[in-house]
């Protein structure tokens, strides 16, 4: 007679008497599930279930609206996410405060599909916590049969009442500051308490002109047509221009920023290796085109680009013209200390009046 | 506790009792922002009184039958979300939203009116209609507070108005007092508790408002709130953002300090008589 038990029998009989197990991590990692913390309408329509479909990995995909939200909600401790897709100078952020996990590229072959110009980030050199995304720019949308000719610069939203009440700027402190930065013919990370004040004054003195500080709608006040002018992120504007053919997307010729979403992965979470399936999935150049043309973002993925229609890769409003890209610039965090002064300055912005 | 501490690190927070961050809320911007906060508020909460006040009246008096299905209809808000409520009152209030189409109709409708009797050629009420503009002022904000918040007001004031005793508003007509004469002298002071109630009820959240302001005020017209948000998210400042809640955490405090003195003074008047 075989006395051996074998495992199912010994399985019961431990969950008869309550004992738990702790099996080792490789067992889990078929399946087992990941936590994926995206910005809202980032992604495919059928990219997650693709991959669950490919890996039995469970996918529990959650969704914030701003870096500021991301940044929030781990700053006390990750509650358990093992993706997330900062910006660039988040990224830079959150490496200062030590809170993201080096990539282990041998478990992302996929990372070979990235255009090499995007592999040695100044907020990452050497690419090693992070991989890429997306990429865009900050530009105006606007109404094409309500404006008098091509809107060219930031002046016309900054500094000029030509467009008096018709115009909208985000709800972003940082960014709407470093625009009248831009304007000025300054760096948009040449923080100075003689840039911040003359940026100031810019602003106040245009707030009676300005409709609207749009907490992320720009493009529908646009497209509502409570506006002319909008300055969003390329990819809402884009959105809107699908429905819109009266709208149009610009990159004023002072120039703008570039920002870059990439893919990390936080200290903290408990399913690192399904994080870096995960991440291999998303580099794939099927799902990256599969959610390039869902979104409309510009994707730094080769392989994805190669899929791409024409009508994607020539749009200006996706891959803006080299003249304006060549003076824009990627945001680069400027200390605390600079973070509180910039918001002070946009209390007294939004104070005044 | 943050609110006496520094930020040592992006993540850190250490205690330090100091009372920079107190300090900093008596800076000119933030004292203006709290003024308008304050005002705005106040109009809210006195127009949702006045417009409360005969609801929770029609209510109270209301058959039982119909009572049932009135409060229903003032609970019904509560089943959607705020967020998707402010949205709707976007759309209703913006310059091509639909209360702008009402008063643009209007306006063609007194014209009409007016030029049938003769006085179209004086251009009475202008030469075409402008849409008033709600969103981005004032005005929005008020009228989104109010929205929210009226329900508030009006079931406290029903609750007060429903357990009076109706005898006294009788006897004070029988006695001689006109319609006027006994809503302001009887009705309102017995209901005062009520009025309190729901003056507290709508004030204290409406002081505590950001979605309203940054959608309705179109960030243009910040309240104290919207900072207190931003010290918790981009400008990553939880010191300065926890003492300016605690501030008006303390407000909420002395309000409601001074509902309860108030009540145990009209208690001990009422024992000695």
């Amino acid at each position: 007679m075989n006395n051996t038990i074998n495992r199912r029998q010994f399985l019961g009989g431990a969950a008869a008497v309550g004992i738990s197990l702790s099996l080792p991590k490789e067992l889990l990692a078929e399946g087992g599930k990941v936590n994926f913390y995206n910005w809202d309408t980032y992604i495919g329509e059928t990219t997650i279930e693709d991959f669950e479909k490919a890996t039995g990995i469970k996918v529990q995909y959650d969704l914030y609206a701003d870096n500021d939200e991301l940044f929030a909600k781990l700053k006390g401790g990750n509650p358990g996410y093992d993706i997330i897709v900062p910006s660039n100078d988040y990224i830079e952020q959150m490496l200062d405060a030590d809170m993201l996990l080096p990539l282990d590229m041998s478990k992302i072959p996929n990372a070979a599909n990235v255009d090499p110009a995007f592999m040695d980030p100044s907020f990452d050199p050497g690419r090693k916590y992070s991989l890429p995304y997306m990429w865009g720019t900050i530009g105006v949308g606007y109404r094409k049969s309500a404006v008098d000719g091509e809107i060219t610069s930031w002046e016309d939203l900054y500094a000029s009442d030509k467009y008096s009440g018709r115009i909208a700027l985000m709800n972003e402190s940082k960014t709407v500051l470093q625009m009248a930065l831009k304007l000025m013919g300054k760096s948009i990370n040449d923080w100075t308490d003689e840039n911040l004040a003359a940026a100031e004054e810019m602003l106040i003195k245009q707030k009676p002109h300005i409709t609207a500080f749009a907490q992320d709608n720009g493009q529908d006040l646009l497209l509502s047509g409570e506006v002319d002018l909008a300055m969003e992120w390329n990819g809402d504007i884009l959105q809107i221009m699908e429905e819109d053919d009266d709208i149009g997307y610009v990159v004023p010729k002072e120039g703008t920023l570039l920002w870059e979403d990439a893919m990390c992965i936080p200290k903290g979470g408990e399913n690192v290796e399904n994080a870096h399936a995960l991440i291999n999935h998303l580099l794939e150049g099927e799902v990256g085109a599969g959610i390039a043309s869902f979104i409309n973002y510009a994707t730094p993925n080769k392989a994805a680009q190669a899929l791409m229609d024409k009508e994607y890769l020539e749009n200006p409003a996706i891959f803006p013209a080299v003249e304006a890209t060549s003076v824009s610039e990627a945001s680069v965090y400027p200390g605390a200390e600079w973070v509180q002064k910039i918001d002070e300055t946009w209390t007294r912005i939004k104070a005044a009046g | 506790m943050y609110s006496f501490g520094e930020n040592v690190s992006l993540v850190d927070i250490e205690t330090t009792w100091t009372f920079d961050n107190y300090a900093r809320i008596f800076k000119p911007e933030i004292m203006t922002l709290l003024w308008r906060t304050v005002w705005i508020s106040l109009v809210a909460t006195v127009v949702c009184l006045i417009v409360g006040f005969p609801v929770a009246l029609v209510i109270a008096t209301a058959s039982p039958a119909a009572k049932a299905w009135l409060l229903l209809l003032i609970m019904l808000p509560f089943w959607t979300n705020l967020l998707i409520r402010t949205y709707s009152l976007l759309n209703i209030l913006g310059t091509r939203g639909r209360l702008n189409e009402l008063l643009g109709w209007l306006w063609l409708r007194c014209n009409d009116f007016l030029s049938f009797i003769g006085a179209g050629e004086l251009g009475l009420l202008g030469e075409k209609f402008v849409p008033i503009k709600f969103l981005g002022t004032p005005s929005g904000v008020v009228l989104g507070i109010i929205y929210v918040s009226l329900p508030f007001a009006i079931l406290p004031l029903y609750s007060s108005l429903e357990r009076m005793d109706r005898s006294y508003l009788e006897a004070s007509m029988d006695l001689g007092a006109g319609q006027m004469q006994t809503f302001f002298r009887i009705l309102v002071p017995l209901a005062m508790p009520g009025i309190l109630t729901a003056f507290i009820i709508t004030f204290i959240p409406a002081l505590g408002q950001f979605l309203i302001p940054d959608l309705l005020g179109r960030g243009q017209v910040d309240m104290v709130a919207n900072v207190i948000q931003r010290q918790f998210k981009g400008a990553n400042d939880w010191p300065f953002g926890s003492a300016l809640s605690l501030m008006l955490l303390y407000v909420t405090f002395i309000l409601l300090a001074l509902r309860a003195f108030g009540d145990a003074a009209k208690a001990r008047r009422e024992s000695i008589r």
